[in-house]
């Protein structure tokens, strides 16, 4: 090597030479690297960032990724990425990568209010397993927690999902895919009996119309938004309405822009069920075959805390989530209330583009395309949005075809896969199944092979609840994996902070990156993250898609999966079980939990031989059989046969993912519909399969308002959100140099007017105000985001600018996501602040 | 004062401060400290216009925009970038040509213009300000690789 590399620069010095004489030298004395030099070993893998899940083909030498691209036989993304996408290379290498755990220490203790020390893993599953034990013996279960994420690999929330229900018997499991699509997800249950999208990408290729429901996807899914645009600038035809609260990049190539008050697409989606209904729209033969009304609970409060006077004075906050049966003149009676000057009001949208809009949806020969995500989702009557939307499909008929599609954008790699089909909400278990239904539980027991009753019956603490509980110390023993809470959650400085600093709680954060979430735990542990180790992820269209390990994580970095894995051996059944069941199955007395959960016949029945020796992986050598494996084909068992089926595990080492159901090695495109979905019956046509009935429920509800609109004292709408170069809390973005510089810092987008009012210029430096806090941050006026006078647009991705010790933890009392779209604010100079004087 | 905060970061532990920090607003990745406190805004950062081209970091890296792109409209009436990155209009322009794969649709057809799916530009090309990077990235060119003592220097920061 180092001749090849002396003989090429004398080369080099020969060409420059040769070049200068404008002599002609033989070709492999050019400047170039040839042979070995220019090998790169390429596999396929998901990308790591949102729901979208486009496929990348990843370059590894010298055990390093030097390069990535779009993926040409990915069918999501057909060769595309976006910027992050195209950046991933350098996701993992910010110099700042945690190596070893961190525990904080005084005197060579744990201190609570000690400074972060370097410790081995031994020391630090010693310190954490001993606080786990105290906390269960002195709390019991229900005051252990865990906060997991939709960027879990599937085997990583599976894994998590054991340890805590059957381990620590506590459903006090959540993943952060709460803040994110809870709404979509319980309203899926809720419509179709099961949860995921019925359609998927291939609708981009079908729709007429796309309507974009509080969706900026041209910055939040940009390769979607590739086939949105070639669908419309490749058939004039096609035509593209966004709804949103302020104009942004997706509404630059929209034909119909509108722009909504905060809060009021619910009264412009019951319009649109009004304009259908009274037009005569109404697909009367699909209705009374496929759907069945109901009407929802209203008043239902805000998901505060229950002392706040807006649960009080609500009427149904605590059964927010009951509807009655009803007819459609029940339903079609109270749409009817919905008129276009209503919603016209309501919104601030002219009525002739209202009417327009509902077009779109009455015509019978427009195939439309619904797309939402955290406008919808992230907002205090989320799963009423979901509902509506649905109704609107319903009603016409048009769905689970191609082309006609409501569709649920997710916003994590693997929302779809990890937090709803493996189930880590502390109210679900695997395969859409329920911790409260006691079948369900005893499905469960059965595949795990363990004791029956030992699954616990009570829905755990959510997302919101868990900061809640860890700050009113219920919850003493808090394990955070992959996200950054107290970067992303609602009301930080008043509901999550004080949490993780309670004396009374432990708490403990496994991150591949020093995150504000890890420099508040109280220990860190180094994270493998990515290709540096063997994943599975499910995106946003049913698409399950698996990857190998490309390189090893750097120093003492683990994989969620081992650390998972690992700590399970520091229990025994004994000091985890109650002795009533112990005694009751005296097999399982004395066992180590690893053994129990992992070793148990099943997770470990794929011995090392059938892994591919092409292709390094960590956990499987450490534990002695092929986990991943082991674990996937136990999980895929309680979705065969039943609409959930996943392919045997080897082949998504092979395709570029599958959309489930695969039934005989065939993927489903379009669920619910004959001759696409195998699980319709003959000559049904269409069979919602999910409920008993096979019917969809369409769910009648009214226009109620957010939980905090502008005053006269904090007079602005703060709107919350990403932008396109940075992923969430920007933890991986963050440290690519290109997609920083690009982006470097979170500014408040403002309307000039508004700026000219409080006497502001573009980068002024400003504080951002609410009732719960403030942050400071610049002003912009210009640039990509153009938002109405009265609203102003934040970003969450800065931690110099937590945007989120000013939001509001009003969640969607059924779905429990919180609402980061809509709360009241005032802006006002920092300098006039520093001098004391108000505004 | 990269020294001061160097000496900032070992009060977090010796780990954390192994990763040089580079920036003054290192807060943008951690947080304040303690969490609780305002820190000041840094002031908003200088678009780069120096029309210099940067080198990529592999092959398949779409190159970073050096010019500013403030008002352009890219819409369904108007692109503006392509106003001079077109083949067309590049010998005017100077500018470099859209890549060869823009011309290809979805099933990998080759068009007679841009694919409608590379339609906005801003997606992959970003243009880049003057900010310095908060911590150093040690990704390593694939070149660096194989060829390590005879790399050109990075241009601008």
């Amino acid at each position: 090597m180092d001749l090849t590399r002396r003989a090429l620069l004398k080369a080099q010095a020969a060409a420059a030479a040769a070049a200068a004489a404008n002599v002609a030298l033989p070709a492999k004395a050019q400047n170039i690297a040839t042979g070995e030099d220019l090998h790169l070993q390429w596999s396929k893998a998901p990308c790591r960032f949102c729901g979208t899940g486009c496929g990348v083909m990843v370059a590894v030498k010298d055990g390093r990724v030097v390069a990535t691209h779009g993926d040409m036989q990915a069918e999501v993304n057909r060769g595309l990425n976006c910027v992050k996408g195209y950046f991933l290379s350098k996701i993992m290498y910010g110099s700042d990568r945690l190596t070893q755990p961190l525990m904080r220490m005084k005197n060579g203790q744990f201190a609570k209010d000690g400074e972060f020390q370097p410790v081995s893993w031994e020391r630090a599953f010693d310190e954490m397993a001993s606080q786990w034990k105290r906390v269960l013996k002195e709390r019991g279960p229900e005051a252990v927690g865990m906060f997991g994420s939709g960027q879990w690999t599937m085997w990583e929330g599976y894994a998590a999902s054991k340890l805590m229900r059957a381990g620590f018997r506590s459903n006090n499991l959540d993943p952060n895919a709460r803040h994110c699509m809870a709404s979509a997800a319980v309203t899926f249950i809720r419509t179709f009996g099961m949860d995921e999208p019925m359609g998927c990408y291939d609708d981009f290729e079908n729709a007429d119309a796309f309507v974009l429901w509080g969706s900026n996807m041209a910055e939040m899914h940009p390769i979607l938004w590739t086939r949105v645009t070639d669908r419309r600038l490749s058939h004039p035809h096609v035509k593209i309405a966004t709804l949103s609260t302020y104009e942004h990049r997706t509404t630059d190539l929209s034909d119909m822009t509108l722009i909504f008050k905060p809060g009021s697409d619910l009264a412009i989606l019951n319009y649109i069920a009004n304009y259908i209904i009274r037009n005569g729209a109404v697909n009367r033969d699909f209705v009374e075959k496929h759907c069945n009304f109901r009407l929802a609970n209203t008043d239902i409060g805000y998901g505060l805390r229950p002392e706040h006077v807006l649960e009080q004075r609500a009427q149904h906050a605590n059964d927010a989530q009951v509807s009655q049966a009803a007819s459609f003149e029940d339903y079609a009676k109270l749409m009817s209330e919905y008129t276009v000057e209503k919603a016209s009001d309501l919104s601030g949208i002219p009525k002739e583009r209202l009417e327009a809009l509902a077009r779109l949806y009455a015509d019978p020969k427009t195939k439309v395309m619904s797309l939402w995500t955290m406008g919808f989702n992230q907002h205090v009557r989320g799963v009423w949005a979901n509902h509506m939307v649905y109704n609107l499909h319903l009603l016409t008929g048009k769905i689970a075809e191609p082309g006609n599609s409501p569709f649920s954008l997710t916003g994590q790699p693997s929302a779809c896969g990890t937090a709803r089909e493996v189930g880590t909400f502390s109210h679900r278990l695997p395969a859409d199944m329920q911790v409260t239904n006691p079948e369900h539980r005893k499905h469960a027991e059965e595949i795990w092979k363990l004791p029956h009753g030992l699954l616990p019956d009570k829905v755990g603490y959510h997302a919101v609840q868990q900061d809640r509980m860890l700050k009113d110390g219920k919850l003493n023993a808090y394990w955070i994996m992959v996200n950054n809470n107290l970067q992303t959650a609602p009301n930080t400085n008043n509901e999550t902070y004080p949490g993780y600093r309670n004396p009374a709680n432990f708490v403990v954060v496994s991150d591949a990156y020093p995150t504000v979430t890890a420099m508040a735990a109280d220990l860190i542990l180094p994270a493998a993250m990515w290709v540096e180790k063997e994943g599975s992820y499910g995106n946003a269209e049913r698409r399950t898609h698996f990857w190998h390990q490309l390189v090893n994580a750097p120093g003492e970095a683990r994989s969620d999966l081992w650390q998972l894995m690992e700590f399970s051996k520091r229990f025994t059944t004994d000091e985890v079980w109650p002795a009533q069941i112990l005694d009751a199955n005296p097999d399982y007395k004395g066992k180590n939990l690893f053994d129990v959960l992992f070793k148990n016949g099943a997770v470990d029945r794929f011995p090392l031989s059938e892994l591919d020796p092409a292709y390094e992986n960590h956990e499987s050598k450490a534990f002695g059989f092929y986990v991943q494996k082991g674990l996937f084909e136990e999980y895929a068992g309680f979705g065969r046969g039943h609409g959930h089926d996943y392919a045997p595990f080897d082949m998504y080492h092979e395709a570029r993912g599958l959309r489930w159901p695969v039934v005989n090695g065939q993927e489903t495109r379009w669920r619910y519909r004959e001759g696409y979905d195998p699980y319709v019956e003959k000559g049904s046509g269409v069979q919602f399969y999910g409920n008993p009935d096979k019917k969809a429920n369409i769910m009648g509800a009214p226009y109620e308002p957010p939980a905090e609109s502008p005053d006269a004292e904090y007079d602005l709408w703060l709107v919350t959100g990403r932008v396109l170069e940075h992923w969430h809390s920007g933890s991986m973005t963050l440290r690519v140099p290109e997609l920083y510089k690009a982006f470097p810092g979170a500014v408040v987008f403002m309307h000039p007017d508004d700026a000219a009012k409080r006497h502001l210029r573009r980068g002024q430096e400003v504080r951002v105000v609410s009732r719960r806090g403030e942050i400071r941050s610049r002003v912009e006026t210009r640039g990509r985001n153009r938002v109405p006078p009265g609203l102003i647009f934040v970003p969450f991705f800065d931690a110099s600018q937590l945007i989120n010790k000013v939001t509001l933890d009003a969640t969607d009392p059924i779905s429990k996501q919180t609402d980061f779209k809509k709360c009241a604010v005032k802006v006002v100079a920092a300098a006039m602040a520093d001098a004391g004087e108000q505004p | 004062m990269r020294r001061s905060i160097f000496a900032a970061l070992l009060a977090f532990g010796p780990c954390l401060a192994a990763g040089a920090i580079l920036a003054q607003d290192a807060p943008r990745l951690r947080g304040p400290d303690p969490f609780s406190k305002e820190i000041p805004a840094p002031p908003m950062q200088r678009q780069v216009t120096d029309d210099l081209r940067v080198m990529r970091n592999y092959p398949d890296q779409p190159p970073v925009i050096p010019h500013a792109i403030e008002g352009y409209a890219v819409d369904l009436n108007a692109n503006k970038c392509m106003s001079c990155h077109a083949r067309k209009f590049t010998e005017q322009s100077q500018a470099p040509m859209i890549s060869v794969t823009h011309y290809q649709d979805r099933a990998g057809n080759t068009l007679g213009g841009l694919s409608p799916r590379r339609y906005l530009c801003v997606s992959c090309h970003v243009p880049q300000t003057t900010a310095k990077p908060l911590v150093e990235n040690t990704f390593a060119d694939m070149d660096a690789l194989t060829e390590p003592e005879r790399q050109p220097a990075r241009g601008r920061n």
